[in-house]
């Protein structure tokens, strides 16, 4: 189900990207993790780190940013 | 135990402030400024006698029973019809009024039937009544003369019989139909003597305009409209007020009963929801809770495809312990969860999400508003600060603009429509942003102001269009946005809305919508005084579900319509307490109250009152919980009433989570389409079954009263404890009561809830606590619950979900009046009779390109999956868009919808699927195959011999 994780990263991203693009990043990562289980970051987290395909820039800032915090 | 009894005051109560001080009878009464007279004896404790008033509805002057006489003015008035002056002397028994009366009275009678002793309406007929009171003993006339007293009945309506031989024409149900309902399904017919209630053009009650919600019934002073219940039953000889477990509006109801059998379900004047008005389904429709398809005993079995077998309690819960607690050490400590149910108790499903994060260990609980409202939850705290609607339903009194949005309150929230409906007969002005042209675009006495029937899925750029208006035509309330809300964000969102992408005429090319009607709602709404919002799953169910509903929250904070009567952002809430089941912390992120897990002092106070450490990292939404079952590492669940199979999108999805899992437990009333994928089955208790309160959408919390022995052995609460004493928890509850006095001290909004000051008070709008000991009719009346109102930018994105050339119509689902949900109550109910199967809505032009005539079975396909159903061609729905129910299994609507869903909270896209519709002979391969799977998991226990 990697696939709907990609997507409804991007999908939070686009919407922080209007709220504007320099907070975007941080206030995607708070929310994947005020909302997503520990599992589903940890499996972003690790797509990220296998290339992170699909995701868009902004999300994949904020996924980054997850994986900062995790570190 | 007595019946509740409430005293008909004959008139509504007058809204005047002046006081005005008369006698009457010689005994002085001060009453409110054009008080009725009768009203005002009612006060004084004289009732003057009546037929065609009662306080329901407004004064009509007809029936010449309330004649009194004035010291000084000539005549004898209707009391009713007259309203009091300062200094009046009143005389209500004088000899001329009495041989007035009694002279009309004995005109009734001449053309009643005299069949008191074998009438249903014995010992409740006001008919009656006032022969004693006028102390009729004569008919003068006799009984040969012309008469009515052959007329046949009409017994078409499920539910209630007219019989116009007992009709005395007073015109109190006609006026409950207009006045209370808003329907104008009932006239007079004919003149004179030959006068008769009519529904609609001389038509029967089935096949009238009638959408049977009682008020005639409840308006009728004989039998003449009469409950088929009391017919068959006889007269009730206690009652109990409760609350109606059907949708969010939340009614209170007297449960009128003889022993232990409910005869009838009466709305309580004094219910706060409803003050007296009730709809087909809470009235009428209650014959479920003994329909004989109820399972009353637990049942378990190892594998889907073996019969059931029915078990004591002990063994089912020993069962589900013994299967969780395994599962968990195998799988791991996140490996099961549970589902609260909306149609459950606050105390239910307080002690639902309690077993998951105490007993479980884990934070994987969800509630069904993950698929309706939980956008509303992300939005409204966002920028309010807080998850509910901001209203009473008492505040549309006070609306001037009423704008409704994805919403159709008529069929989904029927009584709360009538205060609308009403409201705008007395001049408010409706408008409407809906795809489909719902009832309150157009019907009797209801014209909207504007109707914005636009694309599906393309709310937010309409809504942010509003604003654009609102914005660049400078109707800002500078004051309020000045005073009330956050400098900074309004700056930053009143530059984006102005951009040129959200004009009208930008978004006319997207929505579908005509620049020009956009310009005109928005200036309506931000200028023609109280402007209120109802919004529903329309604006919910989308990608952009919680963009939609913060951008409505902007609209009012722009336009200063926030805090005060009349205005507000409502949500209108699907379940009875999807409120509540929210409030109570069902969702996997956060506590009772909505606080966050990870707030360690919110966290900290569950942690020292249950005595364990809490995980502080949020759980798996129910979308979540599919997709991690389907990869194998979820395995176990816990469901009180919810039909996740039937409810929620992408059937085939939700068919291969649940059969990926090893321990389901259905707890319910009927083998739901769940079920069928169920290991365990826990029969559930009806709302008539079980004490504990519902929170309707009003954030109005209102009690349900036991009226009966659950007929399952256990209220839902007592099998909830069951099950986590057999998984170790020391819970020890003796009571519902003991469940809300733990709520309070655990949750600051509901500090000040008790058991006994809803008995005393008789319903609670949270928060209920120091600050506001008898509850909060209007939020955000002197500041936002988050401090500053913060504006968010709510830029469009399109649905992903895109119409091409395999399937260029757009789906969109809701709900029709007769039927609930997923219809598991409703099907099991004569409600039936109207609709029972799940219908096509197609534009005519849409059904003349495929050849499709109305009554065709069609199917309808999506990138998903095919189901088929009959088609009903019609313009309510725009050419380019289908709509259609998810009432029915056999239907299984959900099989087309996809799993794309809000950004924010996973809500689903109910409201968006590109489909093909076309002619069809038979069920999809798909519904061939989920009826035998029905057929293979389905299987009862063999009756035992003798049984």
């Amino acid at each position: 189900m990697l696939e709907k994780l990609i997507a409804n990263a991007n999908q939070i991203g686009k919407f922080f990207r209007a709220q504007g693009e320099a907070e975007a990043p941080a206030a995607i990562a708070d929310h994947l993790r005020k909302f997503w289980d520990p599992v589903m970051r940890a499996d972003i987290v690790a797509h990220l780190e296998r290339g992170g395909a699909g995701l868009d820039p902004l999300a994949r800032k904020g996924v980054e940013l997850l994986r900062q915090s995790k570190a | 135990m007595a019946l509740v009894e409430e005293h008909d005051l004959g008139t509504p109560a007058s809204k005047g402030e002046a006081q005005v001080r008369l006698t009457i009878d010689g005994r002085a009464v001060t009453v409110p400024e054009g008080t009725s007279i009768m009203r005002a004896a009612r006060d004084a404790g004289i009732d003057v006698p009546k037929l065609c008033a009662t306080d329901s509805v407004k004064a009509f002057g007809s029936c010449r029973m309330c004649l009194v006489e004035i010291e000084g003015r000539a005549g004898t008035p209707a009391s009713c019809t007259t309203p009091v002056t300062a200094g009046m002397a009143v005389r209500t028994q004088t000899p001329l009024l009495k041989e007035l009366r009694r002279g009309v009275m004995e005109l009734y009678i001449s053309d009643h039937p005299l069949d008191c002793l074998t009438c249903a309406a014995n010992g409740d007929c006001e008919l009656q009544d006032m022969a004693g009171a006028v102390g009729l003993r004569e008919v003068r006339y006799g009984y040969a003369g012309e008469n009515h007293l052959q007329d046949k009945k009409d017994e078409t309506n499920p539910y209630f019989t007219y019989d116009p031989s007992k009709c005395i024409v007073c015109s109190r149900c006609v006026r409950a139909c207009e006045e209370t309902q808003g329907t104008f399904a009932l006239t007079i017919d004919g003149r004179g003597f030959a006068s008769r209630v009519s529904p609609g053009m001389s038509e029967n009650f089935f096949d009238s305009e009638c959408v049977s919600c009682g008020a005639c019934v409840q308006a009728c002073p004989t039998a003449t409209l009469i409950e088929k219940s009391v017919v068959d039953i006889g007269q009730p000889e206690h009652s109990v007020v409760t609350t109606c477990a059907y949708c969010g509006v939340g009614c209170a109801f007297k449960a009128e009963m003889r022993g232990d059998e409910v005869v009838r379900m009466v709305p309580y004047k004094d219910g706060k929801a409803n003050h007296g008005h009730s709809c087909v389904k809470g009235r009428f429709a209650w014959g479920y809770t003994t329909h004989k398809d109820r399972i009353l005993e637990p049942m378990i079995r190892r594998r889907v495809d073996e019969p059931w077998r029915t078990v004591s309690w002990d063994e089912a819960i020993a069962y589900t312990a013994s299967e969780f607690k395994r599962i968990q050490a195998k799988y791991g400590r996140l490996s099961i969860g549970g589902i609260t149910s909306s149609r459950c108790t606050n105390e239910e499903t307080f002690l639902v999400q309690k077993l998951v994060r105490a007993g479980f260990g884990n934070n994987n609980v969800d509630t069904c508003a993950r698929v309706c409202h939980a956008p509303t939850g992300y939005g409204l705290k966002t920028t309010f600060g807080t998850s509910a609607g901001t209203q009473d339903f008492d505040s549309v009194e006070h609306s001037d603009v009423i704008m409704i949005v994805g919403a159709n309150p008529t069929d989904a929230h029927p009584v709360f429509a009538s205060r609308i409906k009403k409201r705008a007969r007395e001049g408010a002005q409706i408008i409407v942003i809906d795809p489909r042209r719902i009832d309150l675009v157009h019907s009797p006495r209801v014209q909207a102001a504007h109707h914005l029937a636009l694309r599906p899925g393309t709310n937010v750029a309409v809504l942010t269009s509003l604003a654009h208006v609102i914005v660049t035509e400078g109707l800002v309330d500078d004051a309020f946005v000045r005073e009330r809300c956050e400098a900074d964000a309004f700056a930053a969102w009143a530059a984006f809305v102005g951009q040129p992408q959200n004009s009208p005429e930008a978004v006319e090319k997207v929505s579908g919508v005509p620049a020009e009607t956009i310009r005109g709602a928005a200036r309506l709404y931000a200028t023609g005084g109280n402007g209120a919002i109802y919004y529903g799953l329309g604006v919910t169910e989308h990608s952009q579900g919680s963009t939609a509903v913060m951008a409505i929250a902007n609209l009012a904070m722009a336009t200063g319509n926030i805090g005060k009567p009349g205005v507000g952002v409502n949500p209108l809430r699907g379940q009875n307490n999807v409120q509540g089941s929210c409030d109570m912390g069902s969702f996997p992120h956060e506590l009772v109250g909505y606080r966050h897990l990870s707030d360690d002092t919110a966290r900290g106070m569950f942690e020292a009152l249950w005595g364990m450490r809490l995980d502080p990292e949020p759980g798996l939404r129910i979308p979540n919980m599919f997709d991690a079952a389907v990869d194998g590492r979820f395995k176990g669940i816990y469901i009180q009433g919810e039909d996740v199979l039937q409810s929620d999108p992408n059937t085939k999805h939700v068919t291969a989570a649940l059969a990926a899992m090893e321990c389901v437990v259905v707890h319910d009333l009927f083998l739901t389409e769940t079920a069928n994928f169920a290991h365990v089955f826990l029969p559930g208790s009806t709302f008539l079954e079980k004490n504990g309160t519902f929170t309707n959408a009003e954030r109005r919390i209102q009690p349900v009263r036991k009226v009966i022995s659950p007929r399952n052995g256990h209220e839902d609460w007592e099998v909830t404890q069951l099950i986590a004493r057999a998984m170790g928890q020391d819970w020890k509850y003796t009571h519902p009561l003991q469940v809300m006095d733990e709520i309070a001290r655990l949750t600051p909004t509901f500090a000040g809830v008790s058991f006994a000051k809803l008995d005393a008070l008789g319903s609670i709008q949270w928060p209920c606590n120091d600050k506001a000991p008898e509850g909060t009719p209007v939020m955000h009346a002197g500041g936002f619950v988050r401090g500053k109102g913060k504006f968010v930018i709510t830029e469009y994105v399109a649905t992903d979900e895109k119409v091409g050339p395999r399937f260029p119509l757009l789906l969109t689902t809701g709900r029709v009046l007769m039927q609930y949900n997923v219809g598991i109550q409703t099907r099991r109910t004569k409600n039936v009779a109207w609709r029972e199967e799940d219908l096509l809505e197609i534009h005519p032009h849409d059904a003349e390109e495929r050849g499709i005539k109305d009554g065709d079975l069609v199917k309808l396909a999506s990138r998903k999956a095919e189901t088929s159903l009959r088609a009903h061609v019609t313009d309510r729905v725009a050419p380019g868009v289908v709509y259609t129910t998810f009432h029915n299994p056999l239907t299984q609507t959900n099989v087309v919808t996809t799993e794309y869903s809000d950004w924010a909270t996973e809500c689903p896209e109910y409201k968006v699927t590109a489909v093909q519709v076309s002619r069809t002979n038979g069920p999809t391969e798909w519904q061939q195959d989920y009826a035998e799977i029905g057929r293979r998991n389905r299987h009862l226990p063999e009756p035992v011999a003798g049984e």
